[in-house]
């Protein structure tokens, strides 16, 4: 039924456009039963884009290879799960999603703040409408998922690259972290357009931000993952612009989300926080744009498309417009509230969010570097590892030291003699481990050693911080030390799942760190029983294997593996021949052993005719840690997110108590 | 298929319209169509009750970090006087000429 899902465009099309222009004009004007109409349009778009994405997954199920769609992105023997997750596997699909998950997450937000956009922030229907006309405009005129063509027998199939089960995973939740902050973006632009420099935008959107920002964090470490089982060279990232465009927006998030901290506690860095979720914002729609333009040669990358220019105009219209209106109400957001000390809480936040903004900028320096040469002088020019990496020692560094030094430091300011005292047994831990570190061998590599002994810093002093807190509430006499504990996270979650989250970036950098400093790399070209000996592990090569699955005839290596001369096991790594899509596909052999918390990791790059292979065989101590980290940090943000009913309690009172302002 | 195709879109956009239109459906002539809009009076309220909520939750912060040993005496003593200053200021510009210093001194002690 193409008919159907192109007409459910159309009616979200026209519905998205009304919340924009109706929305608009009732919230210059003033009008309360046109501003409900146009938040009714912005709910009634949800529906129309979900009968979309209906139509389209119903079609994908049936094989309904009339749609070009469907027959561009699977094919009859394609397993189920890919089949539905073709979804997004391309460009109109994915466009799609991003249209549902927007209009989605648009209403929830507008509904679950219906009293505050009413009669506060009547320019968040406007704006979430606008953005949304894009995604609607796009999908109705550049590249709809709804056209039609004569049916072939079967389909092109997926990209091979594509059939992993984190790839199942990995595209939407990115698409949740891009279209998440839409929602604090619309609700501070919101603020500004009505003039409202309160925090109640802040209030209201806080676990939106958070939840964005950790479905972005967490769809970037999967999409690690499934770059280190799938694409198979080793790594687990890459610097590849399409992996920096989901990273640039998590880390300007991440600025904002202390920086906001400030603006709650001190009422500073007003102006700071609107750029911030303005930047954010832009850079989750460019990385949009780097995705389905085809400017870059990616893996992970859409085919080349003329949807780039349009995504270009719209990016320039985003950060054109919010920067007039942040200018324009410049006046109004200025605060006399100055920063009272270098040596503070708040401090320590600013010098953060410097060295993650700096990083940031960095970050997309090297993502546009290569596009503008090509533009400007007709070079083409690769902007390598080498230069990430550079920058992330030179700012990561200082942000771990800071993610040890920030929790220690009063707010509005600290003596230097307190300090000292506070940060003394951190310091000690660190030294020490650095100082085992480095006579176990470390000092091979002076930037992992220093990363690790940062990292102990930072460990410690979190450590610190929960024992010295159970500490003091148990001194209030009347709970026990468990007791003490689970209220000191209970009633301060955002404090104390925050530093779970520091833990979690902890685990990643040991991880990072283990992997790029300390590994292992072997290649070599194997006959049949013949071995190959990498660190403390010895691979023989016993022969090859192949077999035909649903959809693909694979052909694997087969390799006996001993360490100290206790057998292992076997490993299979080999390569899969895809019919429908008519390409090869990578598939290593990965043996985590969690007890050494290091991973042998085998490609079997090339199957000669005389029975040898070409073996690349790595050790990668530590990985695991980066994965852990992964749920490390989803724990400390649903901490941080979850609902405490005393502070619910505060804010319903506040909200009572403005009186007036609560009405309607 | 196509005619039921387009009967059922036909059908979403007729819904559509009509939950749209509903705000003008159910109240045809309201006897006040305007959005709420704050006075400057209610949005300097709402400045200072912010005003007050920050004075309180930092200094109950001030408590918590002189408890765990992160914030010295000295320098408790020196930030707790400021911080009670600006939380009883908030709290007599939010309710002026009604309480007398003493008791909004013990106002913003029982709320930190």
């Amino acid at each position: 039924m193409p008919e159907l899902g192109r007409a459910a465009l159309v009616v979200a099309l026209g519905l998205v456009v009304y919340a924009a222009i109706a929305g608009g004009y009732a919230a210059f004007r003033g009008r309360r039963r046109l501003l409900d109409s146009a938040t009714n349009a912005l709910f009634a778009s949800f529906a129309a884009a979900g009968v979309a994405a209906l139509v389209l997954l119903s079609a994908l199920v049936r094989h309904d290879f009339s749609l070009s769609y469907v027959a561009g992105h699977t094919s009859r023997e394609l397993p189920l799960g890919y089949t539905l997750a073709s979804f997004w596997s391309g460009q109109e699909g994915s466009l799609l999603l991003w249209l549902l998950v927007l209009t989605g997450m648009g209403s929830a937000a507008v509904a679950l703040n219906r009293r505050l956009v009413r009669t506060v922030l009547p320019w968040t229907v406007p704006i979430l409408g606008g953005i949304a006309t894009f995604f609607a405009f796009m999908l109705v005129v550049v590249a709809s998922p709804f056209g039609t063509q004569t049916a072939p027998a079967d389909g092109a199939g997926m990209n091979p690259s594509l059939q992993n089960p984190y790839m199942m995973a990995h595209p939407p939740l990115l698409y949740l972290g891009y279209v998440g902050l839409t929602i604090p973006f619309a609700f501070a632009m919101a603020a500004l357009a009505s003039a409202r420099t309160d925090e109640r935008w802040i209030v209201a959107t806080r676990r939106w931000t958070l939840a964005s920002w950790t479905f972005l964090g967490f769809a970037i470490l999967l999409g690690a993952k499934w770059a280190y089982e799938e694409v198979g060279w080793g790594g687990w990232y890459a610097w590849d612009p399409v992996e920096n465009a989901a990273l640039m927006p998590w880390l300007v998030a991440t600025a904002f989300l202390h920086s906001v901290m400030v603006q709650e506690k001190k009422n500073m860095l007003r102006v700071w926080n609107a750029v911030l979720i303005a930047g954010a914002f832009s850079l989750s729609l460019f990385g949009t744009f780097l995705t389905r333009s085809g400017v870059i040669n990616s893996i992970h990358s859409f085919t080349q498309s003329s949807i780039g220019a349009w995504f270009l105009g719209f990016i320039a219209v985003v950060a054109a417009g919010s920067a007039a209106l942040i200018l324009y109400r410049l006046p109004v957001l200025r605060t006399r509230t100055r920063l009272e000390s270098l040596v503070s809480r708040e401090a320590a936040f600013l010098y953060n969010n410097l060295f993650l903004v700096a990083f940031a900028l960095t970050v997309l320096w090297g993502v546009v570097y290569p596009l503008v040469s090509e533009a400007v002088r007709g070079v083409a020019v690769t902007v390598g590892a080498p230069y990430y990496d550079f920058f992330a020692i030179a700012f990561g560094l200082p942000l771990v030291l800071l993610m040890g030094i920030g929790p220690l430091v009063a707010w509005r300011r600290a003596s230097l003699r307190a300090l000292g005292r506070t940060l003394l047994w951190p310091a000690g831990v660190a030294i020490v481990a650095g100082g085992v570190l480095a006579a176990a061998g470390a000092g091979s590599n002076p930037a992992g050693l220093v990363g690790y002994t940062f990292a102990a810093f930072v460990l410690a002093a979190i450590v610190l911080e929960f024992a010295r807190g159970t500490r003091a509430r148990h001194a209030l006499g009347s709970e026990t030390w468990a007791g003490a504990f689970t209220s000191l996270v209970g009633r301060n979650r955002r404090r104390y799942g925050g530093y779970i989250v520091h833990a979690a970036i902890v685990l990643l950098l040991v991880g990072a760190i283990g992997i790029g400093g300390f590994g292992t790399t072997r290649e070599a070209k194997v006959a049949p029983g013949e071995s190959l000996r990498v660190g403390a592990y010895t691979l023989t090569y016993l022969g090859t294997q192949q077999q035909r699955a649903a959809n693909s005839q694979e052909i694997r290596a087969r390799l006996a593996v001993s360490r100290g001369g206790n057998e292992l096991g076997t490993m299979l790594a080999g390569k899969n021949r895809y019919f429908a899509e008519q390409q090869t596909s990578n598939e290593v052999a990965i043996r985590s052993d969690w007890l050494r918390a290091e991973d042998l990791f085998v490609i079997a790059d090339q199957f000669n005719t005389d029975g040898s292979v070409f073996l690349k065989v790595l050790v990668n101590p530590l990985v695991n840690l980066i994965w852990l980290a992964g749920l490390v940090f989803v724990l400390g943000s649903l901490i941080t997110m979850w609902p405490d009913a005393r502070e619910q309690r505060r804010l319903a009172r506040r909200f009572a108590e403005e009186g007036a302002l609560a009405r309607a | 298929m196509e005619i039921a195709a387009v009967l059922l879109a036909a059908v979403l956009a007729v819904a559509c319209v009509a939950f749209v239109a509903r705000p003008f459906l159910t109240e045809p002539e309201p006897v006040d169509d305007r959005l709420a809009e704050a006075t400057p009076a209610e949005r300097e309220r709402v400045r200072l009750l912010e005003e007050r909520d920050r004075a309180l939750a930092a200094l109950k912060e001030l408590e918590f970090d002189h408890r765990t040993g992160k914030v010295a005496d000295a320098d408790y003593e020196e930030l707790v006087g400021s911080l009670r200053r600006d939380a009883a200021a908030a709290l007599e510009a939010l309710d002026p000429g009604r309480s007398t210093k003493p008791e909004t001194a013990a106002k913003v002690d029982a709320r930190a």
